[in-house]
C-alpha cells in the first residue's frame, strides 16, 4: 500500500533570542524521517524538548512561534507540503489534515458555540453543506461518546468538561474526513479515569472512520494502546522506530529501555506505621465563600516515612497541605505534629514549628525569585532558621548542592539557567536547609519528563534513608505512589475515602473509587485498553 | 465526571446561578444609582464648604451685614442644611436645578444649550479618536516591534503627556496666530451654519483627540494581541482560514469587550475633560458656565453642572460594564 504520509530527513530551525545576547538560530529537528499509511498510527514519542510537537505540526506545514522548516519533504500522497504555496497550504489545513491540540479548553474559541466550531473547517473548505457537516457532527458526537448529542453542538466551551472538550475537539478534527489527524497530547491535561474515556473514545474515532493519524505523547503506555508504530525521539532526532510489539516488547535501545523500565518499586514498605509525626484529626476547610472543600479528613504520616496523596484534580489534597502548612485554617479538626497541636495558623506557629515542616511545589519555576541566585535561594533558609552568616553559610549551601547532586558550580547560577529537574532539585535544597522532619511534597515531579521525574524521586528516597525525614507526597500518578509510598491516602472531593498502608490500599478488596483510580492507570502492555474496555462492558451488561 | 452532570436532579440553584446576567445587569444598575446619590451629598456637602459666600461675592466688600442677611433670607440660605439639600434633590430628580443666583434665569434652561454644546464638542472629538485609536492599534498590531509601531507609539504617549489646555495654546499659536487658517476664539452661537460651526470647533476637536488617543491606542493594540496570541487563534489557522477570516471570525468577538470598555471609559473623560479646553477656547459649553459659576459662588449652577458631569461619567463607565457583562459568553450562557 502506497504510503499516505512521507517524511523525508525533515529539518526544522528556530531563532532563540538568548537576554543580552544576539538573536541566533538553532536547530531543533535534525533530519527525522518516517512514513505512514492510510488508517494507521504512528506515535511520536519523547520527552519535552524532544521536537515531537515540531514534527506533528511540520504535516501542516506549520511551526509555531520562530519555529520554521529548513530542510527536507513531507510528502502527502506524494505532493510535497513544503512546496506548496500559501493557498495550497491553506487547502490542506482542515480538510486533509487536521489538528488536535493538547489543551482543548483554550483551543476553542470561548466566543462561539461547539457545533459551529466543529463544523467550521468543513463549510470552510466547501466540503459539505451545512446540514452534512451538521449529521456529520451528531455522528461524530455519537462515536465519541458525548452526552446528550442531539444538543451538545449548541453548548459553549465553558458549558461542558475538560474530557467532552478535548472529545469535541477530536469530532472537530474528524468532521471534514481529514486523511491524517495529528493528535498532540490530547490526553496529557486529563485526569485518569477522564482519560482512559478520551482515549477509548479517540481510538474507537480513528477505526471507524479510517483515518491515519500521528498520536505525540510523552507517556508511553499511552501510546502503546493506540499506535501501529512507535518513534521515539530524543534531541530532535530518531532514537529508535518499529512496530509498537518490538518497541515495548523488545526495545533495542538504551534511552528506549529506560522510558520503559521507569517507574519500578523503589521502597519497600515500612512494616510499622503506628508512630505518628503528623496527624491530621477530623480536619474540614472551606474557602472564603463558603465552598467546602475538605470533609471530615483524619490521617497521619508516620515518622521517617512517606504517605502518598492521591486523587484526581479537584479532590482537595493541595488544600490538605495548605491546611497542614497554616496557609488555610481548618474549620474543624486539629492538627498534631510531633505530639503537640499545631497552632491553626501559621502566623501563630513559632519559628522552630515552621522549620520542621517545610514544602516542594510542582511548579520549581515559581516558587523561586528570578532575581536571586541558587546561593542566595538556599542559603535564605539558613538564614532565616540558623542565622547562618558569611562563610559558614556559604559552606553549608555547598555542602547542600552536593547532596541533591549538583555540586557547587552552581552557586551563582540564577533559576532561568537551570533545567526543569535542576530547579526542582534546588527547591528540595532549600527545604532540606531547614532540616525539617516532614516535607510536603506537592506533585513536585508531574511537570518533569519520566527519567527527570525519576532522577528525583530517587533523591528523595535517598534523602529519607540517610535523614529520616518523611514525607507527604501528593500526587495523582497512582505508579508513583506504587514506587515510593509506605501508606497511601485516596481522595474524591475533598474526602478521604480510603488510607492505610499501602500493600493494603493497593490490592483487593479494594474501595469502588480507588479501584477505579487503578484501573485507569494505562499500563504497559499490548492490548490493555481493550482489556480494560471489555472488563467495563462485562460488567455493565451484568448489572 | 460525567456521571454527576448527567443524574443532576434539576435542583433550585439560586437566582444568580440562573440569571447570572440579569443579576448582574440588576446589580449594575443599582450600583451606578448608589453612587449618583453619594455624589449628590459629596458635591452639595463641597459647594457648602466652599470658603466665601455668595451674597458677599456679590455685594462687594463695602456691603453692610443687614444687606448680607437680606439676601441670604431672600435665597433661603438660613434654613438648616439637610432641608435644602433635600429640597434641591427632590427639585434636580424632576429636572429642575433652581434659579441661578447670579442672574436669576432658571438653571436647567441655560445648562441645556450649553450642555448640548459640550456633547457636540465631546461627540465631534469622539467620532474622530475612536476610529482612529482602534486603526492605529490595529495598525501597531500589524508592524508589532517594528519602525511604525514605536512611531506610532512615541507620537501618542507625547501627545497624552502634554496637558490638554498646553496642546491648545499650541494649536492656537500656529493654527490661528501664525497660519491664520482656524479661527479663535471657538464661539458658536443659534442660527450658526453646521459647517461654521464645525469650523469653529475644529481646534478644540484636536485638542481633545489628542488627549484621549493614546490611551484607547494602547489599549486596543494590547487586546488584539492577546487574543492573537491565544490557542484558539492557532486552531482556526490550522483549519486552513484566511487571515480575514481568522480576525472577524474569531479575533473580533473576543477583543471587542476590552476595547469598548476603554473607550466608553474615554468617552466619559472626554465629556468631563472638556472642561478645560472650553475654557481655553472660551467655548460656551458646560465647562466654560461652570468655572463662571465658581468665581461668583453662584451654587445652583455650580451644583447642577457637577452632578451632570458626575451623571455622565457614572452612565458611561456603567455602560462599558454592561457591554463587557454582555460580551462575555460565561455570564450570557451559564452552565
Amino acid at each position: 500500500m502506497a504510503n499516505m504520509l512521507s517524511v523525508r530527513n525533515l529539518r526544522i530551525g528556530a531563532t532563540v533570542y538568548p537576554p543580552g545576547e544576539a538573536p541566533k538560530d538553532i536547530e531543533i529537528v535534525h533530519g527525522v524521517s518516517f512514513d505512514l499509511e492510510r488508517g494507521k498510527v504512528l506515535g511520536l514519542i519523547g520527552e519535552s524538548g524532544a521536537g515531537k510537537s515540531t514534527i506533528g505540526l511540520s504535516a501542516l506545514a506549520y511551526g509555531r512561534g520562530g519555529v520554521r522548516i529548513t530542510g527536507g519533504e513531507v510528502l502527502l500522497d506524494g505532493e510535497d507540503l513544503l512546496k506548496a504555496d500559501k493557498k495550497g497550504i491553506r487547502q490542506i489545513r482542515g480538510a486533509r489534515v487536521c489538528y488536535v491540540a493538547q489543551s482543548a479548553a483554550a483551543a476553542f474559541n470561548p466566543a462561539h458555540k461547539l457545533g459551529d466550531q466543529v463544523i467550521e473547517a468543513t463549510l470552510e473548505h466547501g466540503l459539505m453543506t451545512r446540514e452534512e457537516a451538521r449529521a456529520r457532527a451528531l455522528y461524530l458526537f455519537n462515536i465519541l461518546g458525548l452526552p446528550d448529542p442531539d444538543n451538545f453542538g449548541d453548548r459553549y466551551p465553558h458549558q461542558v468538561s475538560g474530557g467532552q472538550l478535548q472529545r469535541a475537539m477530536t469530532a472537530m478534527a474528524l468532521c471534514s474526513n481529514p486523511e491524517l489527524i495529528v493528535f498532540d497530547e490530547p490526553t496529557t491535561a486529563l485526569d485518569v479515569t477522564t482519560q482512559i474515556d478520551v482515549l477509548a473514545a479517540i481510538k474507537n474515532a480513528i477505526e471507524e472512520t479510517d483515518t491515519a493519524a500521528l498520536y505525540i505523547t510523552h507517556d508511553l503506555a499511552v501510546v502503546a494502546q493506540i499506535s501501529d508504530d512507535i518513534m521515539v525521539l530524543r534531541n530532535g532526532e530518531t532514537v529508535e522506530y518499529g512496530p509498537v510489539q518490538q518497541i515495548i516488547e523488545a526495545p533495542q535501545e538504551d534511552y528506549t529501555k529506560a522510558l520503559i523500565s521507569v517507574r519500578q518499586t523503589k521502597q519497600r514498605e515500612a512494616r510499622d506505621q503506628s508512630q505518628a509525626l503528623l496527624s491530621v484529626n477530623n480536619v474540614s476547610a472551606s474557602y472564603g465563600n463558603g465552598f467546602k472543600v475538605l470533609h471530615d479528613i483524619s490521617l497521619h504520616v508516620p515518622r521517617g516515612q512517606t504517605l502518598a496523596v492521591v486523587g484526581e484534580s479537584g479532590s482537595g489534597k493541595s488544600t490538605l497541605a495548605r491546611v497542614i502548612t497554616g496557609l488555610l485554617p481548618p474549620t474543624d479538626g486539629s492538627i498534631t505534629f510531633a505530639d503537640e497541636d499545631l497552632p491553626a495558623q501559621h502566623k501563630k506557629r513559632t519559628r522552630d514549628q515552621m522549620r520542621r515542616i517545610q514544602l516542594i511545589y510542582q511548579m520549581a519555576d515559581t516558587a523561586m525569585n528570578p532575581r536571586q541566585t541558587v546561593g542566595q535561594i538556599i542559603g535564605r533558609s539558613l538564614t532565616f532558621y540558623f542565622g547562618l552568616r558569611g562563610r559558614k553559610k556559604k559552606e553549608r549551601v555547598q555542602e547542600l548542592l552536593d547532596e541533591i547532586e549538583m555540586g557547587s558550580g552552581f552557586y551563582d547560577r540564577y533559576p532561568a539557567e537551570l533545567s526543569g529537574g535542576q530547579k526542582q532539585r534546588v527547591a528540595i535544597a532549600r527545604a532540606l536547609a531547614a532540616e525539617p522532619e516532614l516535607i510536603l511534597c506537592d506533585e513536585p515531579t508531574s511537570a518533569l519528563d519520566p527519567l527527570v521525574a525519576e532522577g528525583i524521586l530517587d533523591l528523595l528516597m535517598r534523602l529519607q534513608a540517610e535523614t529520616k525525614v518523611s514525607y507527604l507526597f501528593i500526587t495523582h500518578d497512582i505508579a508513583i505512589v506504587r514506587a515510593i509510598a509506605d501508606s497511601v491516602a485516596v481522595m474524591l472531593q475533598g474526602r478521604l475515602v480510603d488510607f492505610g498502608p499501602r500493600s493494603s490500599v493497593l490490592s483487593p478488596p479494594f474501595d469502588d473509587y480507588t479501584d477505579l483510580l487503578l484501573k485507569s492507570v494505562p499500563e504497559m502492555e499490548l492490548g490493555w485498553l481493550e482489556k480494560v474496555l471489555a472488563t467495563r462492558r462485562m460488567e455493565s451488561a451484568g448489572n | 465526571m460525567n456521571t454527576v452532570m448527567e443524574d443532576g436532579k434539576p435542583r433550585r440553584r439560586p437566582l444568580k446561578q440562573r440569571y447570572p446576567l440579569t443579576v448582574l445587569i440588576l446589580q449594575r444598575l443599582g450600583l451606578s444609582a448608589g453612587l449618583l446619590l453619594a455624589v449628590s451629598i459629596l458635591i452639595f456637602g463641597g459647594v457648602e464648604a466652599l470658603p466665601g459666600d455668595f451674597a458677599q461675592t456679590y455685594l462687594g466688600q463695602s456691603a453692610t451685614p443687614q444687606a448680607i442677611a437680606n439676601i441670604r433670607s431672600q435665597l433661603g440660605l438660613e434654613r438648616p442644611v439637610t432641608t435644602r439639600y433635600f429640597e434641591w434633590l427632590g427639585n434636580a430628580v424632576q429636572g429642575d436645578f433652581g434659579k441661578s443666583w447670579a442672574s436669576g434665569n432658571s438653571v436647567s434652561e441655560q445648562i441645556g444649550k450649553r450642555l448640548g454644546n459640550s456633547l457636540f464638542l465631546a461627540f465631534c472629538a469622539a467620532i474622530i479618536s475612536v476610529p482612529l485609536a482602534v486603526g492605529l492599534g490595529m495598525l501597531a498590531v500589524h508592524f508589532r516591534n517594528r519602525v511604525p509601531d514605536r512611531i506610532i507609539n512615541i507620537i501618542s504617549l507625547a501627545a497624552i503627556s502634554l496637558p490638554e489646555f498646553f496642546i491648545g495654546y499650541l494649536l492656537i499659536l500656529f493654527f490661528s496666530v501664525k497660519f491664520g487658517v482656524a479661527s479663535f476664539p471657538a464661539t458658536v452661537y443659534d442660527g450658526m451654519s453646521f459647517a461654521d460651526r464645525l469650523s469653529a470647533i475644529a481646534l478644540p476637536t484636536i485638542t481633545l483627540v489628542f488627549v484621549v488617543l493614546a490611551h484607547m491606542m494602547r489599549m486596543t493594540r494590547a487586546a488584539i494581541i492577546s487574543v492573537m496570541s491565544s490557542a484558539y487563534m492557532e486552531t482556526a489557522e490550522l483549519k486552513g482560514l484566511g487571515a480575514f477570516k481568522t480576525i472577524i471570525r474569531h479575533a473580533a468577538p473576543n477583543a471587542i469587550a476590552p476595547i469598548v470598555n476603554v473607550v466608553a471609559l474615554n468617552l466619559a473623560y472626554l465629556v468631563v475633560g472638556v472642561v478645560v479646553v472650553e475654557v481655553v477656547f472660551v467655548y460656551p459649553g458646560m465647562g466654560q458656565y461652570m468655572v463662571d459659576a465658581v468665581t461668583v459662588r453662584d451654587m445652583p449652577v455650580v451644583q447642577a453642572c457637577g452632578l451632570i458631569f458626575a451623571a455622565v461619567y457614572i452612565l458611561l463607565n456603567m455602560v462599558a460594564d454592561l457591554i463587557a457583562i454582555v460580551a462575555n459568553p460565561k455570564l450570557r450562557h451559564p452552565r
